[in-house]
């Protein structure tokens, strides 16, 4: 029998959840130390006599056990879960908690909670994303430095930092606390960076992309589920995340580079995920209030609609960048608003409505305006111009991807003859 | 056809989850492997560390075995193979090896 793909990598984030429930936040340290220690006797005693019928109630019975142990022999020396300390004290009450802890329906409610405590208002968003993948999809500081393309120093710091805020806390986050819509709202954007660090991000292994995007989804869903999470601002967010991950396969090609959007194999693109993707974004057209994601997601589903490159309503595309630009601007929203007019109206609107962009200075070091740029001049027959554009582009280019990609238009403009 | 026995010495913690269950995958592979072929006995059992050590005239009883992590034995397999040089071939596929541990191939005494 086979272990399901990064199944030690899921039941950590169940595990630490619900330990974590029991032990309190503060023992934030000792949870991770009695799972790890659950998978080491997993790895020792599977490598040897093979998988167990049910892998992960193996794991589950094997934390409960330590865990009661432990609940045992430290009651009188540290402070667990001040919520459950009184059942906690008594053998009476301590087996029916854990069993209760345990329970498929207790373990999905602590990773909702974990997950929220991870988006403390006091972390930065990038520390937030970095504490959801270590604690809540069991990456390791070696393997978030990576996908991050950062060093493992810099990784290893923001989450040392960021686990103490957590572990300050005095519970895990309650979800029907007051500021409930607020941190709401910062669950949802740490996992659309989250989606976007996989789906635009700086990682050139094409399977480390995927991973954040399929993490950043298998956690959506367990907002999905719950009646009060699924609101139509995540049903919109999981619109844009389905509709996205879709296309993801062409995005990349086998060698990790970037392919530009006229060359992508629509052929390739999940028809599945799509259909879900749609799903959702029909479920976030109740209610008021018109977000981000819903106008991002529609985009995502006016590109999808179309059979060819070549076939894009750009003109709704716009519009929808107009409304976007309305509620939620940014400079790198006209910029790709931009882009949009320059398929729609032609190179000279497009490189007009670059200039209007009020906070242009804010793009100086994003390597895509300059590439727009030269995009816009290859259009307009401007060659030299064209390629003066990438080279600037590929002096702001972060990671190697983006790199190859840049070499790739200057070569384009040396096709032709000056 | 004589019996083996495979001592695995050494032992190194995986850093990730994701390390943890490629490893346990590669050695569950390697011992399946051999099992299709007939030649695994027993797959044996996983031995935790520490333990107690009885040792002496005096029966000593102390708190062990405290030996380098690299010579733990933290398991063993019993295995069938033709002679010592197949055992030896046999182990060779064993995941230990990078992780710098070892594989101890020790052939059972026959009776008579």
């Amino acid at each position: 029998m086979e272990i399901e793909e990064h199944f030690f990598r899921h039941e950590f984030g169940r595990i630490v959840a619900t330990l974590t429930r029991l032990f309190g936040v503060s023992n934030l340290a000792l949870a991770e130390d009695v799972t790890q220690d659950a998978f080491c006797r997993a790895m020792e005693t599977w490598k040897l006599r093979g998988l167990p019928a049910n892998p992960s109630a193996w794991l589950m019975a094997t934390a409960k056990n330590r865990a009661l142990d432990i609940l045992r022999r430290e009651r009188t020396v540290r402070t667990f879960e001040p919520e459950l300390t009184r059942f906690l004290e008594s053998e009476w009450t301590l087996v029916p908690t854990v069993e209760e802890a345990f329970s498929t329906y207790a373990v999905k409610d602590s990773q909702l909670r974990m997950i929220f405590s991870c988006c403390h208002p006091r972390l930065a968003e990038e520390a937030q994303i970095a504490l959801v993948l270590y604690i809540l999809c069991g990456f390791s500081v070696k393997e978030i430095a990576q996908a991050f393309v950062s060093s493992h120093a810099a990784i290893e710091k923001r989450i040392t930092r960021a686990k103490s805020i957590l572990a300050e806390s005095t519970k895990l986050f309650d979800l029907a606390d007051a500021d409930f819509p607020a941190r709401l709202s910062s669950v949802q954007q740490a996992l659309y960076l989250l989606f976007n660090e996989g789906y635009h991000g700086a990682s050139s292994e094409a399977v480390v992309r995927t991973e954040l995007c399929q993490e950043a989804m298998r956690l959506m869903n367990l907002l999905l589920e719950q009646f009060t999470l699924a609101t139509p601002k995540t049903h919109a967010l999981a619109a844009l995340m389905y509709l996205n991950a879709a296309r993801l396969p062409t995005r990349l090609d086998g060698g990790g580079n970037l392919v530009s959007f006229f060359e992508q194999d629509r052929s390739l693109w999940d028809r599945r995920l799509l259909a879900e993707g749609q799903a959702f974004l029909d479920l976030s057209a109740s209610g008021t209030e018109l977000t981000e994601y819903h106008i991002e997601a529609a985009i995502a589903s006016v590109h999808t609609s179309a059979a060819r490159g070549e076939d894009t309503d750009w003109k709704q595309i716009v519009s929808l960048y107009d409304v976007l630009m309305a509620i939620h601007p940014s400079p790198v929203v006209a910029l790709n608003r931009a882009i949009a007019i320059t398929q729609l109206d032609g190179p000279e609107r497009g490189l007009e409505a670059i200039n209007t962009i009020h906070d242009l200075h804010r793009l100086s070091s994003y390597p895509f305006y300059p590439a727009t740029l030269g995009e816009i001049e290859l259009r307009r027959g401007n060659h030299p111009v064209a390629k003066a554009h990438f080279s600037t582009a590929l002096s702001l280019a972060r990671n190697p991807m983006e790199r190859n990609f840049l070499r790739r238009r200057i070569d384009a403009c040396e096709e032709f003859p000056e | 056809m004589t019996e083996f026995v495979y001592l695995y010495r050494g032992y190194q913690l995986p850093a990730s989850p994701e390390e943890m269950q490629k490893k346990t995958a590669k050695w569950m592979t390697w011992l399946k492997d051999l099992s299709d072929k007939g030649h695994v006995k027993s797959f044996g059992e996983p031995l935790q560390p520490g333990g107690m050590v009885v040792k002496g005239k005096k029966k000593q009883v102390i708190d062990g075995p405290y030996a380098e992590a690299k010579d733990v034995v933290g398991g063993f397999s019993l295995i069938v193979a033709k002679d010592i040089e197949q055992a030896v071939e046999f182990s060779l596929g064993c995941p230990i090896f990078e992780d710098g541990g070892s594989v101890e191939v020790r052939p059972i005494r026959q009776l008579a």
